[in-house]
């Protein structure tokens, strides 16, 4: 993906040179080996900071309306459909965004990288290989056998929404909803089983909501005492509560980026629930949120002519 | 002196039947401290646990009392439950957190019952790292990857036996029914005294960060510090030292509980007043906070850095928020003086 950095790089540069944004929104290299993390540009010199490669795996549509004044962002194909869901849902103004969009041929996941070579030394990925050095091995994996579990089954790696469009498209991978038919074919117990053991994981550090832009109340009802949903408690049915909560105040929203399970710092399986529900809404809607900006979310419209019982028509 | 790992297996699934054995196990892909009935069940090669054996001692939720009203009738029921418990296998930075964790939870004026209790009743057996992570940086923080600092025993790994160090007295007469000892070889002891050695080579300087610290409460590196931060409570929870927490009352009709729940200072309810004041609303006063906290009040309070370099922080954030980065930005942060 290197000859695009450029590109990027010379836009935020001109950007911030031209006073047409405050601070542009990307990523700058890690601390750690494969990881990015985010950065927060407001001086033209620094521009020369930003990175583009596979490690870019945070949502950066989380930061839009928390940062202050005209913000460039850069944004994957993920990334996108979250700004676009947040305009739709009147949580940014259009007029203070610049996106600056990217296709994505998706982004590594080093959890899964590291549970066979233990904590990453270093690391390289050059021509779609990730050579790995690691405490317990090392390894080289070709990028597509550790991308991440939600890009090898998205469909829009291309930008939906973009004010500035930075290098090729990205051809988007072939995807049904197989993983959650296979799930979902599993008997009640052993589904109660996989579930149990993954929020066993859980300990509610609430890393998975904070990560997810859509994820934006101003109370969350994890954090609401009166009524008091849920108690500080971090047993198995509590945090179920939690993770299908927010499954479920997500649905016709979730946008598939995974900045939830890439979040969790516990390997929560949160993909499961939200692959679910993104599956329900496609098939009970026929709607993928942020796609388009004529199309409104499913749970936000009201049509006289709902085919549903439960209409009251006259 | 050593002990082989036969015969100490055989003793620690003795153990079992006196203690509470705790000990580093694997389950649902992570190693975390566990109760274990056997030595098979403890992981031997691990790095260190996902999670902090802090809430052995500290639990993320736990209930102080309980009470049942009947009319104009409340019983009230102490909830405190302790059991002698030995700790396995713990890394000598979460060793040296425990001793950080005594100076929270006792002072002149109080002694939490609930966590020293339990604290009196357990034995640490430490357990010296053979492997130092990239992300470890204990050397740093007055501690190293052999040391005994909070360990009751010491003991390091040899592959078929364990080099033992006694420490205090609780480890002393912890070793009395263990078994038999041994003398090192000379390639044994050649072992011991490289792990002895051993530093991290991740490093950070905080030889003058404290009282850097007691002038920058108004600096401008905070404005920038915490952009990136989702304030979740990802680092808290996976710190060995922290320990902020809340207490509640958890209540149906008739009956309830006060209990005490693990909280952190990235979070901005941790300061929401009951008036809807929030002393502490932005993330940059809550970054503030942790760097403060750890680097500079609990020194003043308590003699130490609240920080053992464990790394576990550095691992689990989401965006790669990197306290040796933080620690460094407040090395070459210029203060201005008046």
């Amino acid at each position: 993906m290197n000859s695009i950095i450029d590109d990027i790089r010379a836009a935020a540069r001109q950007l911030l040179a031209d006073g047409k944004v405050d601070v542009v929104i990307g990523y700058e290299k890690g601390s750690l080996p494969l990881k990015s993390t985010p950065c927060f540009l407001r001086s033209p010199q620094d521009a020369d900071k930003l990175i583009w490669d596979e490690t870019c795996e945070n949502n950066l549509a989380t930061y839009a309306a928390t940062t202050a004044g005209k913000k460039a962002i850069i944004a994957k194909g993920c990334d996108s459909r979250a700004l676009m869901v947040l305009l739709q849902e009147n949580q940014l103004v259009r007029d203070d965004l610049y996106i600056i969009g990217v296709s994505c041929p998706g982004v590594i996941d080093k959890n899964k990288i590291e549970a066979e070579t233990g904590e990453i030394i270093e690391a390289t990925i050059t021509d779609g290989k990730v050579s790995v050095k690691g405490i317990l091995c090392d390894k080289e994996y070709n990028f597509t056998d550790v991308k991440d579990a939600y890009c090898q089954t998205c469909r829009y790696p291309n930008p939906v929404l973009v004010d500035l469009k930075i290098g090729g498209t990205v051809e988007a991978p072939q995807s049904d909803f197989s993983d959650v038919l296979a799930l979902e074919n599993n008997s009640a117990e052993e589904r109660k089983a996989y579930f149990k053991e993954q929020m066993s994981k859980c300990i509610r550090c609430y890393a998975c909501r904070n990560a997810c832009p859509m994820c934006y109340c101003q109370e969350c009802f994890v954090d609401c005492n009166a009524p008091k949903w849920l108690t500080g408690g971090v047993d198995t049915a509590e945090n179920l509560l939690f993770q299908t909560g927010r499954a479920l105040h997500l649905a016709g929203r979730c946008v598939e980026c995974g900045a939830c399970s890439r979040a969790c710092p516990q390997g929560v399986d949160i993909r499961a629930l939200s692959r679910k529900v993104n599956k329900d809404v496609k098939e009970m809607y026929n709607h993928e949120s942020g796609i388009s900006e004529d199309i409104k979310p499913a749970l936000n419209v009201y049509s006289a002519d709902d085919p549903e019982e439960f209409l009251v028509k006259e | 002196m050593k002990i082989s790992k036969e015969k100490f297996g055989q003793s620690f699934d003795a153990l079992t039947a006196e203690y509470q054995v705790v000990a580093p196990v694997s389950e649902a892909g992570a190693v975390n401290f566990k109760a274990a009935k056997s030595f098979s069940e403890v992981k031997q090669d691990y790095l260190n646990s996902k999670l902090p054996p802090k809430s052995l001692l500290f639990p993320q939720h736990e209930k102080l009392l309980s009470y049942v009203k009947d009319g104009k009738d409340i019983t009230v029921k102490n909830e405190l439950k302790v059991g002698k418990t030995v700790l396995f296998g713990i890394r000598p930075c979460d060793a040296k957190a425990m001793l950080l964790l005594d100076k929270v939870f006792k002072n002149d004026q109080y002694r939490d019952p609930y966590y020293f209790d339990r604290r009196d009743n357990t034995v640490i057996v430490g357990l010296a790292c053979n492997k130092i992570a990239p992300t470890c940086f204990c050397s740093s923080m007055g501690i190293s990857p052999a040391c005994s600092e909070g360990s009751d025993l010491l003991l390091i790994d040899l592959g078929d036996s364990y080099n033992v160090e006694v420490i205090t007295e609780k480890g002393k007469d912890l070793l009395a029914g263990l078994g038999e000892l041994a003398e090192l070889s000379a390639e044994e002891q050649a072992i011991v005294d490289t792990v002895k050695s051993a530093q991290t080579t991740s490093k950070v300087d905080v030889s003058t960060i404290t009282a850097k610290l007691d002038k920058m409460f108004d600096n401008s590196y905070w404005d920038t510090l915490h952009e990136k931060c989702l304030g979740c409570n990802a680092c808290s929870f996976s710190c060995p030292t922290c320990h902020c927490f809340d207490i509640s009352e958890e209540v149906t009709k008739n009956e309830g509980s006060r209990v005490r729940t693990w909280d952190a200072c990235m979070a901005p309810l941790f300061t929401l007043h009951g008036s809807g004041h929030n002393p502490r609303d932005k993330k940059k006063t809550r970054w503030r906070q942790r760097m403060m906290h750890k680097f500079n009040y609990f020194v003043h309070n308590n003699g130490d850095i609240a920080c053992v370099g464990c790394g576990r922080c550095i691992k689990g954030c989401p965006v790669n928020m990197d306290i040796r980065q933080a620690i460094d930005g407040v090395n070459k942060a210029e203060v201005v003086v008046d």
